[in-house]
């Protein structure tokens, strides 16, 4: 039986009616057509299928897409709305080199948010912590680091400016 | 690979999901984070007619703490949330790093700690701390609400004390004495994304330089987290040295049981039990006589 959810995602309502052994990375990928999340081990290993979940990154391949109901999903399209500019943090992995084949880039996007929702002076350590869950078969991972350490202080001045306004 | 097919429930009370598992009994999966399973369904090792998720059961998802008695956790209470409560990091800082320690930040905002203890993984991440605390689980059917001490609770890789129309409620841990301190150390092959593949949990209780109390438990090394016992033993009422330390950290490599695996090699774990065991102590000693 079909179940009707109603979620939100990157702040747009949708209402669909989905099998619940689906996943949120099916629902996502397929039906609403967003395929900027991926999907890698589809067990909770790689982490190139991370979104926010009411803010807090998850795994959408073993998230049932059913479970979100009432929720807020937010992918890496919602990272940069317009499509044109980009956020600090896709940015930065740019400037750097972060970015390779780009098949963790999405996941990696999602879970840097997720540590600088929390805080804009992230330590090398807390930023390595936070991307343990997030798997690059390219880059070495250090240009990613330094990325996410940019992004931080471009976003801490970004709030410092608004601030003075 | 997609996972099976299977029917969907989201109750809201305790009481409406206990009797959705007593009338579906064997056919039906608990489901709580889902992250083990989730990897159980897509690997075809597990296959329900129905799932009952419990994210929605708001009364299995709290975290409370009173000085007198001690800390409840809710079965549902997510591991980020383990990690990052104010009177666990305060009062209980073993539990707040194995919580911290294991897996990664999507598993830790998705895991909960009952389902850690329910899956009963013999290298449970959450258990070893829990058992040298002295933890008790709550478990209740449709017919009664009882309590498992942690050190009853695991029977077999995979198996717990409870029955399959029982849910786990939540988790107490008393209120650590006076003079105590706690520790957790584990080890796996690359720091913390990967399983544990030696975990240690230690609580000791100091007066006068005498341990009064001691409590360790061991991960990872069994079919089940099991209490070394004869080390326990050992320390007990001795005046804390260097050299019984060392003693109680090689009577606990002795008495572990551990396999070779993907992991690491039976040997290696039996050294890395007594490393482990003694790091524990050292730091749960260190924490005691600054309370
Ligand atoms: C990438 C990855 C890394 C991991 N790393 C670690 C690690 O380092 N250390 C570690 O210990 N674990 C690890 N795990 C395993 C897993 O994340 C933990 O065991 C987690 O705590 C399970 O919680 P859950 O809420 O997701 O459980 P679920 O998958 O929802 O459930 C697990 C089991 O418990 C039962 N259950 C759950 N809640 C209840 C309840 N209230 N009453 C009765 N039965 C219940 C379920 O039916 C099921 O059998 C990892 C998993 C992944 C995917
Ligand atoms: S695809 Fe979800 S973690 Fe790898
Ligand atoms: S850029 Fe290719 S996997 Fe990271």
């Amino acid at each position: 039986m079909k179940h009707h959810i109603n979620f939100k995602v990157n702040g747009d309502d949708y209402s669909l009616a989905v099998d619940p052994w689906r996943t949120l990375n099916e629902v996502i990928r397929e039906d609403l057509n967003l395929t900027g999340t991926k999907l890698g081990c589809g067990t909770g290993d790689c982490g190139a299928c991370t979104v926010l979940l009411d803010g807090r990154s998850v795994s959408s391949c073993l998230t049932l897409a059913v479970s979100v109901n009432g929720k807020s999903v937010m992918t890496v399209e919602g990272l940069a709305p317009s499509g044109e500019e980009l956020h600090p943090i896709q940015e930065a992995l740019i400037q750097t080199g972060g970015i390779q084949c780009g098949f963790c880039t999405a996941g990696m996007e999602m879970s840097a948010l997720n540590l600088l929702n929390q805080t804009l002076s992230p330590s090398e350590t807390e930023i390595k912590s936070a991307l343990s869950g997030n798997l690059c078969r390219c880059t070495g991972y250090n240009q990613i680091v330094e990325a996410i350490s940019m992004a931080a202080d471009k976003m801490r001045d970004n709030a410092a400016e608004k601030e003075e306004q | 690979m997609r996972l099976p097919k299977f029917e969907y429930f989201e109750p809201e009370t305790l009481e409406e999901a206990l009797r959705l598992l007593a009338e579906w009994r064997e056919r039906v999966c608990v489901l709580a984070g889902g992250t083990d399973v989730l990897v159980k369904m897509r690997n075809g090792r597990l296959k329900p007619g129905a799932v009952i998720a419990l994210e929605r059961i708001s009364s299995l998802n709290g975290i409370g703490f009173d000085l007198r008695k001690g800390l409840t956790i809710g079965a549902g209470a997510k591991l980020s949330d383990v990690t990052s409560h104010p009177d666990i990091l305060r009062y209980y800082p073993a539990i707040a790093r194995a919580a911290r320690v294991m897996a990664n930040v999507q598993v830790r905002n998705m895991g909960t700690i009952g389902g850690n203890l329910c899956n009963a993984a013999p290298s449970a991440e959450n258990a070893p701390p829990l058992m040298a605390l002295g933890a008790v689980v709550t478990a209740a059917s449709l017919e009664e609400e009882r309590r498992i001490t942690l050190d009853d609770f695991f029977r077999g890789p995979g198996l717990t004390a409870m029955k399959p129309e029982e849910i786990m409620t939540s988790i107490f841990v008393p209120t650590p004495p006076a003079n105590s301190g706690a520790s957790y150390q584990r080890i796996s092959a690359r720091c913390g994304v990967d399983i544990a593949a030696v975990s240690v949990g230690a609580m000791i209780m100091i007066e006068d330089t005498v341990c009064r109390e001691v409590r360790i438990a061991l991960g990872a090394v069994a079919p089940v987290p099991m209490r070394a016992l004869s080390a326990e033993a050992f320390l007990k009422e001795k005046v804390w040295s260097e050299e019984f330390l060392r003693e109680a950290a090689r009577i606990s490599a002795d008495e572990s049981r551990p396999i070779s695996d993907v992991r690491a090699s039976l040997e290696f774990r039996k050294q890395m039990v007594a490393v482990m065991t003694q790091r524990a102590l050292e730091e749960a000693y260190g924490r005691a006589i600054k309370r």
